[in-house]
């Protein structure tokens, strides 16, 4: 085994209640024993919890939003590669993986890889997009309809009957039961993430979700299927535990075969009581629970540090059905000169 | 019995103190010594009259019930998906 001395940046340290991955991906690197680099953590606000756990990274800077501009991030990435000179960089968050996919070429230019999906890739998997993707994968995908006019609304029961699901573009579902509750949900989705919104058919079943790094040319490098077991009031993962299904791997290992995607990724299925499985989302990066996989045996964000250094990843284990995640809150003690370091300027540096 | 019936209890962990764990559902149960003791046999893929004979001889019981007793554990075993509907020891 060779020891990786790169120095990898991590975005998503925002490690609350509804968490971003990055604390998780950093866990998992740390924990790799070949892992000899060093951590460069990247946050949005100078509260974000992830900033201040020393023991994890080594370095932390403030980043723009991604509203601020390509440019904006181009510059302040610039800076952290001449300061930390960080050799990689994991984005975790949904809402700055297009802006990273955008800079990917720019990026390896300065000396800073990524290992993302490409933009095709990217826009394949959309909530638009995934029925189309799911189609040519033969997967089971629930009846969906884009709608950009409330007035359709009134003209989907011939193709979608209530209750239904609808989705704002980016984020957010509610499941509606009659007309008046579709069209509030119809105008409450569009003003906080514009139009189109989707209409799917509701189903009822048990939801698996399957963390997974796609190599690029159709193959999977690792995959691990997970069931929460216990949900916080905003419906997130709060415990899990690996599961044995073959059918949620091979449904993982049709969406990358036929995306060809590069990258990690998260795999929502919902498998019903008459044990249909359908794919109901894709999300482009690793899961806030992905610590997980490492615990079970498969290092997916060290396989992808890997990757993206172009090395090939070393073969992974069997990972262990019956691991589990529990989280758990706790207080981090913090100098009040950490937080004016960071505030004052944008950056720490504890090693 | 169907070979995936039995493959899908066999791949059911059950501790010594009965803490059941199903590795597709994520689920976990706690068994009894008597609700452990049918799984098993269940497991070893035994029909309905081998169970009742060996739960007299275990526990020293009468005949009273004791295969409704049975019955009603299976009935048990199915509505957490362990069994499938149509099965019958």
């Amino acid at each position: 085994m060779s020891e990786f001395n790169y120095v990898i940046g991590v975005t998503g340290l925002n490690a609350t209640d509804n968490p971003g991955p990055g604390i998780s991906v950093i866990r998992a690197l740390r924990a790799h024993p070949d892992f000899k680099g060093k951590i460069v953590g990247l946050a949005y606000d100078p509260l974000d919890p992830g900033l201040y756990p020393t023991d994890l990274i080594d370095s932390a800077y403030l980043m723009p939003f991604p509203s601020q501009g390509i440019d904006t991030l181009r510059q302040r990435l610039k800076y952290i590669k001449k300061v930390s000179n960080i050799s990689l960089l994991i984005p975790t968050l949904d809402s700055e993986i297009s802006a990273f996919i955008n800079l990917e070429s720019e990026l390896r230019e300065m000396g800073i890889r990524l290992f993302l999906p490409t933009k095709e890739q990217y826009d394949m998997r959309s909530k638009i997009r995934l029925a189309e993707v799911c189609e040519k994968a033969d997967l089971d995908f629930p009846r969906t309809k884009i709608i950009s006019d409330a007035e359709v609304l009134y003209q989907l029961s011939g193709e979608i009957s209530l209750p239904y699901v609808l989705k704002g573009i980016f984020y957010g579902a509610s499941v509606v039961q009659n007309m008046e509750e579709a069209l509030a949900a119809f105008y409450k989705t569009t003003a906080q993430w514009g139009l189109p919104v989707i209409i799917q058919e509701f189903l009822e079943g048990e939801e698996y979700d399957i963390v997974a790094v796609g190599d690029g040319s159709g193959h999977i490098v690792g995959a691990l299927p997970m069931k929460k077991t216990f949900l916080t009031d905003k419906g997130k993962g709060w415990a899990g535990v690996i599961v044995k299904d073959p059918r949620l791997l091979e449904i993982t290992e049709k969406f990358c075969r036929t995306t060809k995607w590069r990258g990690p990724c998260e795999v929502e299925v919902l498998k019903t009581r008459d044990e249909r499985y359908y794919l109901i989302e894709i999300n482009p990066r690793f899961p806030a629970w992905t610590y997980l996989c490492a615990g079970a045996g498969q290092n997916l964000p060290f396989a992808v540090a890997q990757l993206a250094m172009g090395m090939d990843p070393n073969p992974l284990p069997e990972y262990k059905v019956g691991t589990m995640f529990v989280r758990i809150s706790l207080e981090q003690i913090v100098r009040i000169e950490t937080l004016e370091e960071i505030i004052s300027k944008g950056e720490i540096h504890y090693r | 019995m169907e070979t995936n019936t039995l493959e899908r209890l066999k791949d059911l962990a059950i501790s010594e103190s009965g803490f059941l764990f199903d590795p597709y559902s994520g689920a976990t149960f706690t068994l009894n010594n008597t609700g452990k003791f049918i799984l098993q046999l269940l497991m070893d893929g035994k029909v309905i009259g081998e169970i009742e004979s060996a739960l007299k001889k275990k526990f020293e019981v009468g005949d009273e019930d004791l295969r409704n007793d049975i019955y009603e554990f299976v009935n048990l075993l199915k509505e957490n998906h362990f069994l499938p509907n149509g099965f019958t020891p």
